[in-house]
């Protein structure tokens, strides 16, 4: 308050509340400078040097500092800077390598004061220490800066950039002694004054070069960059090391950065090339500018606040001979123009699509279907920021959908976030497991038809990664010939396929029956994700009923800007997580939401116990799948080429959970990768995939894949148990070596109860009394007659 | 059988020189012509280059790693490693970067159809009569299945590719006269009009060629063998000259300069040695007023028009190669002759780093980067070698060499005092630079051979290279000034 009132007194009543007015120049400007009341500004360029009023209507030529016939090059500037204690001082950077000061004190019309000729080329930069009168310090494109003292006629200290080209310095507000420096090869140095010897510190802030620097003028440690690579960089020197706190790009090379007095985080900049805007961000919102000023025809040179205290004028010098005086009222703001809607294809074949809130609702209320039980059904509002005074951003909230692909049903909704990893049936979570086991064909085809039918069996089970999984691997490892010829039918070859006839649809039809509902209804649903887990299994959360507050994290996101949700949910719709290509997660998310603890831990069939790993849809995975699709372009790779990326592959459904997919590739694939994979990791796999057959009673299929595996260890495994110890029928004793006569009684133990002949074969018999023969005897005796054969009266039963 | 097969493939210890390859013992040489009928073809020329001695330029004993993986790439890439590659083999570091550029100029995602990029390039050495990449260019434009009626001459081509001759002729000979009207005419010709990216790919093309021929010539670079004129099926004559030695004065050279290079230059090196001292200590003592650094300049500017080349009998354009461009009678020396002032360029409005760059990074992602990174690599390289001293700070040298090709083209550095230019740069070396950067063509082997006698063939190759970079951007600058101007 008490800064806010000596501005006003400073102002005074002239310049307070400046409007949006110009004048021309007769030549291109390249920079601008203001003195410390803010009433009179200095222009500089290469033909110009002026001083101009800035009066309540508008410009007025006070100066023409560019005196005599013939002026030199010394009056070419590149930049110019006031003083900032002294009013009647200027300094100006000259192309020829020369640093001059003005005394606009002085009677005669030539103000020239001083000139320094030491640097060897064009002096980029000039600076003033902010409190210090007699301090000047320089930066040159020969690699040096030399610290002036304005009352000698030379350099006090020469600080060295070994010989990299000086783009910017300028004194720290705050630190009496600091300086930074920006270099062409995208360095920032930080050095005492005292100590021309070494810099204190360096880093590297861009790639290629730094145009220009601005320290925060209030918080001590920030210091904006802007570089040639389009960005601007708030970075925090306050700690060891220097760390980038924000960062914005733009979209042109960054010239110049200022910050905006009295606003902590907004920042102007304006580009060097092509784009001609002054644009003012807030560094916490890094992707829409928040004013822009769009008055110039050709590139902005130089940009200045007018007043250290006054946030809501700004002035400009362009190339194109204007000076621009900007009021910040006057100021385009490209938020309200902009879209916030945007549309994304994941990985998986999901489209997701965010839109401005209204926009959403509103059509949502138009397209509901009637009778759609829970008319009142509360739509959610995703993103509700809370409002952050300093902030003075447009609120917005949009509203994301994520549509399913689903193999020809049109687009299934899930609500928000959005089926990851194949989002399959939504009755019961294993039913994919289940049917997938059965239906796989991992055998008795050529290798193409197996992975065609195979791909089919997954999309039809609607998981679009492992389904086109099966297709690639077709693709990369059947000889070229076959790859068109199948390639081009697939479809047709598929439908013929007898097994497909067979095809029990009754599992899943329930699941299907559920998606196609919900795709009938409008494509809003209520969001039901908990980051808290940060599962990105497709597995439904039961029960998450009732009202629940939700905390998303988001790459915009301050520590304590949460966004909260609230939704209302019903019990049948299934539970996704937003994709990560969506939301990049960047920190960690502060609340817990009160969501119930999603269930399926227990029985996940993730190899990986890890529910976090399961959640890494990698990124290195799509990557490394997209490669393997551009690398296709020569037909004949050698199949041995792709090891690495197809066990990178297995490897990862492995990960993720689906130990079947690896399994089954492992055993279609056969000779082709099993020498990538070493033979521990296969055997674990093995176990885990028989395992769980197991436990969902699939005999068949786990027999068939033990049997095809090629595993020591997993071929044993039909081995084992396979011994059936009995005892002699007549002396109760165990028999040894024979199964048909025993050993100590000498008798003749499994004696058919028909024929009477001894049995070396199937014996069968009832549980009931104990007698029993050949399977074929009993077989007819018992057609006949329900009594056992031996006579004992018993009611013999077989099954 | 190509050139580069053999140099890459049996790249082993004996000190064999190129050529060696292609020599075929005379009994197999019977064998096969009487046996088969093949005609076997005879490499013209003694290796990659007319000037340098092959025996110089790449002994495959000397070859290391780094250059053998370097040859190796170009060699997937392209197929061949051309005489250029070879020549420039005597600085790897610049090699890599000038193959890097080219690769994704020619090979890699970019506006332009492959065909049309090397049409273009075929344009932009024709303009300079350089048979060399001409000829080179032709194949790769089959290659890639350009129609081979364009190559008959422009009129055949596309009128798109047609409207591009204007800006060719204009940035070879004289750049300065392009302006923003010249690409208005280009991006906006209805259906045959060019979108910004294709024109800056195309800008970059037609000067990457133009200066790569400056290079070509100013090395003297042999035909490949398996163009025309890299070889012959003529039974090897007595005199050993070729006939365009003879054409070009080149003949003469080969007993004398052994001779005359201790003796009568004696002192050479030594003198340009003080000079950079004297400029260095002097430098800060007495400034010279601005009014006469500006003279220095305009002297220096109307001067190198001045500086003749010396041999200005209108050659013929060998071959067919002026097929390919319009109004072949256009070339820089009209105007020289003429008198036409060059309007002043101040590079301090409009630089490479600042503006150049973003421009081009812009329109054709990651050309900027890499063109950076080869000027840079260009101005920057030095082996702080002078001839046979060792240990001395060239860059000023460097700078001088770089700005007086600058100067030629009108373009100034306010920081710079261009009386050094006339300190360091005699004579000799001035009339080389000039032909090499404004008529490429007429340089002939005794102009290389008469500057610098003591210094190396690499040193030699060195200075073309930053020749070649420096001509490259100051073409490049006045054409992205001219788009600059048109786009604001």
């Amino acid at each position: 308050m008490e800064k806010m009132t000596r501005v006003s007194t400073v102002l005074g009543s002239a310049s307070v509340g400046g409007k949006t007015m110009f004048c021309h120049l007769d030549a291109p400007a390249n920079a601008i400078s203001v003195c410390r009341d803010a009433a009179q500004v200095v222009v500089a360029g290469r033909n110009i040097f002026k001083i101009y009023a800035l009066e309540e209507e508008g410009f007025t030529e006070r100066l023409n500092l560019r005196v005599g016939r013939k002026p030199s090059l010394n009056f070419s500037c590149a930049d110019v800077m006031w003083h900032q204690v002294d009013e009647n001082l200027l300094a100006t950077a000259a192309t020829n390598g020369a640093v001059v000061t003005w005394n606009l004190g002085r009677p005669c019309r030539n103000k020239q004061e001083q000139l320094f000729t030491e640097h060897k080329r064009t002096v980029n930069k000039v600076c003033f220490h902010p409190t210090e009168v007699h301090m000047l310090l320089s930066g040159s494109q020969d690699g040096f800066m030399k610290c002036f003292d304005l009352r000698k006629k030379e350099s006090v200290s020469t600080f060295s950039g070994q010989s990299e080209s000086v783009r910017d310095v300028q004194f720290s507000m705050k630190d009496y002694f600091t300086f930074a420096a920006s270099f062409e090869n995208g360095n920032v140095q930080l050095w005492d004054i005292r100590r021309p010897d070494r810099y204190e510190r360096m880093f590297t802030a861009h790639t290629g070069p730094v145009f220009c620097c601005d320290w925060h003028p209030d918080d001590r440690g920030w210091l904006a960059t802007g570089g040639r690579d389009k960005m601007v960089k708030v970075w925090d020197m306050s700690t060891n090391r220097a760390k980038e706190v924000y960062c914005v790009q733009t979209i042109a090379s960054v010239a110049r950065v200022k910050w905006r007095p009295e606003r902590k985080h907004h920042l102007a900049t304006c580009s060097m090339m092509v784009d001609h805007n002054i644009y003012v961000w807030d560094v916490r919102r890094p992707y829409i500018p928040f004013a822009t000023f769009e008055e110039h025809k050709d590139v902005t040179t130089g940009i200045v606040w007018r007043h250290q205290h006054d946030p809501q004028v700004l002035l400009s010098g362009s190339k194109d001979s204007t000076l621009y005086q900007h009021a910040f009222k006057d100021a385009s703001r490209p938020v309200d123009r902009a879209n916030p809607e945007g549309l994304c294809f994941g990985l998986l074949g999901d489209l997701a699509f965010a839109a401005k809130e209204s926009l959403v609702a509103g059509g949502a209320e138009a397209g509901r279907k009637p009778g759609y039980p829970g008319g009142d059904r509360r739509y959610p509002i995703f993103f509700f920021k809370k409002p952050d005074v300093t902030e003075q951003f447009a609120q917005v909230a949009s509203v994301l959908s994520v549509f399913e692909a689903l193999g020809g049903g049109g687009g299934g909704v899930c609500g928000i976030g959005g089926g990851v990893a194949g989002g399959v049936a939504a009755g019961s979570r294993m039913d994919w497991f289940v049917e997938t086991a059965r239906l796989y064909l991992l055998s008795g085809k050529p290798f193409a038809e197996l992975c065609d039918h195979n791909a089919k069996v997954a999309k039809q089970l609607n998981r679009p990664q492992v389904s086109t999984t099966w297709t690639m691997l077709r693709i990369m490892f059947s000889e070229p010939a076959h790859l068109s010829s199948s390639a081009n039918h697939n479809m047709g070859k598929l439908g013929t396929l007898p097994l497909l006839n067979s095809f029990n649809m009754k599992d899943l039809s329930s699941g299907l029956n559920e998606r196609n509902k919900e795709s009938r209804q409008d494509n809003i649903h209520s969001l039901e994700t908990n980051i808290n887990n940060n599962d990105v299994d497709n597995e439904e959360t039961e029960g998450s009923e009732g009202q629940a507050e939700y905390v998303f994290g988001d790459a915009e996101l301050d520590d304590d800007d949460l966004y909260s949700m609230e939704h209302d949910n019903q019990t049948e719709e299934p539970e996704y997580t937003l994709p990560q290509e969506a939301f990049p997660l960047r920190h960690e998310i502060m609340e817990q939401p009160s969501a119930p603890e999603p269930p399926e831990k227990a029985e996940s069939p993730h190899v990986s116990g890890s529910e976090a790993e399961s959640a890494c849809l990698t990124p290195s995975e799509s990557v490394s799948l997209i490669s393997v699709s551009q690398l296709l372009f020569p037909p004949h790779l050698p199949p041995a080429f792709f090891g690495p990326v197809v066990k990178e592959m297995l490897a990862h459904y492995a990960e993720q959970g689906d130990v079947q997919m690896a399994v089954s590739v492992l055993i279609v694939l056969g000779e082709r990768i099993r020498k990538e994979i070493d033979d521990l990791t296969q055997e674990h796999w093995y176990t885990s995939y028989i395992d769980l057959l197991q436990r969902f009673e699939l005999w068949n299929v786990s027999n068939e894949v033990i049997k095809l595996s090629t595993c020591a260890a997993i071929g044993c495994l039909n081995q084992t148990s396979t011994t059936l110890h009995i005892n002699c029928s007549n002396c109760k004793r165990p028999m040894n070596n024979r199964g048909w006569i025993c050993d100590r009684c000498h008798q003749c133990a499994s004696v058919c109860a028909v024929c009477h002949h001894v049995v070396r074969g199937l014996f069968v018999w009832c549980q009931g009394c104990g007698h029993g023969g050949h399977l074929e005897h009993m077989r007819s005796w018992l057609r006949d007659n329900t009594h056992c054969p031996t006579g004992c009266g018993h009611l013999c039963e077989y099954t | 059988m190509r050139h580069a097969t053999a140099a890459t493939e049996t790249m082993e210890n004996n000190p064999l020189s190129v050529t060696d390859f292609f020599k075929i013992c005379t009994h197999c040489e019977r064998l096969t012509k009487k046996d088969m009928g093949v005609r076997i073809p005879r490499p013209l020329g003694n290796g990659p280059s007319r000037f340098i001695p092959e025996k110089e330029i790449l002994q495959v004993s000397k070859v290391d790693d780094r250059m053998e993986s370097i040859f190796e790439d170009a060699f997937a890439t392209l197929g061949r490693v051309d005489n250029i590659s070879m020549v420039m083999g005597f600085h790897p570091q610049y090699l890599e970067s000038f193959l890097r550029t080219q690769h994704y100029l020619l090979q890699m995602d970019g506006p332009l159809s492959l065909h049309y990029r090397h049409y273009i390039g075929i344009m932009a050495a024709a303009r300079h009569q350089c048979s060399y990449l001409v000829n080179l260019h032709v194949n790769d434009f089959l290659q890639v299945g350009g129609d081979p009626k364009w190559l008959k001459g422009l009129d055949m081509a596309p009128r798109k590719v047609q409207m591009l001759g204007e800006l060719n002729k204009i940035l070879a000979h004289r750049p300065w006269l392009l302006t923003k009207g010249h690409i208005e005419n280009l991006l906006k010709a209805e259906e045959h009009s060019w979108s910004l990216a294709e024109l800056i790919h195309a800008v970059v093309l037609l000067t990457h060629y133009h200066s790569l021929a400056s290079f070509t010539f100013g090395c003297g670079i042999s035909p490949e063998i398996h163009s025309d004129g890299g070889h012959t099926f003529r039974p090897p004559s007595l005199s050993g000259y070729c006939v365009c030695d003879i054409a070009n004065g080149n003949g003469v050279a080969e007993e004398m300069d052994g001779n005359h290079r201790a003796t009568e230059m004696g002192g050479e090196v030594e003198v340009l040695m003080e000079r950079m001292k004297q400029l260095q200590e002097c430098r800060d003592e007495e400034e010279a007023s601005q009014e006469e650094m500006a003279t220095r300049f305009e002297r220096e500017k109307t001067e190198s028009m001045l500086v003749a080349t010396a041999e200005d009998e209108d050659s013929v354009p060998s071959r067919d190669v002026s097929r390919h461009f319009e109004d072949p009678s256009y070339g820089y020396k009209d105007f020289s002759r003429r008198g036409e002032h060059v309007p002043t360029f101040r590079v301090q409005d409009y630089s490479w780093e600042d503006h150049g760059y973003s421009l081009v990074n812009r329109l054709y992602p990651d050309v900027g980067q890499l063109l950076d990174e080869k000027f840079q690599m260009a101005y920057n390289l030095t082996y702080n070698t002078m001839a046979m001293h060792q240990g001395v700070d060239t860059s000023m040298l460097r700078r001088a060499i770089w700005n007086y090709i600058h100067c030629m083209f009108g373009i100034r550095y306010d920081d710079y005092d261009y009386g050094e230019i006339n300190e360091l740069l005699d004579r000799s070396f001035k009339v080389y630079i000039k032909t090499m950067v404004c008529c490429p063509e007429k340089t002939t082997r005794r102009m290389y051979e008469s500057f610098w006698r003591q210094f190396q063939h690499s040193e030699k190759v060195h200075v073309n290279l930053l020749l070649m970079e420096a001509r490259m951007q100051a073409e490049l600058l006045y054409a992205l000034r001219a788009i600059t101007r048109y786009m604001t």
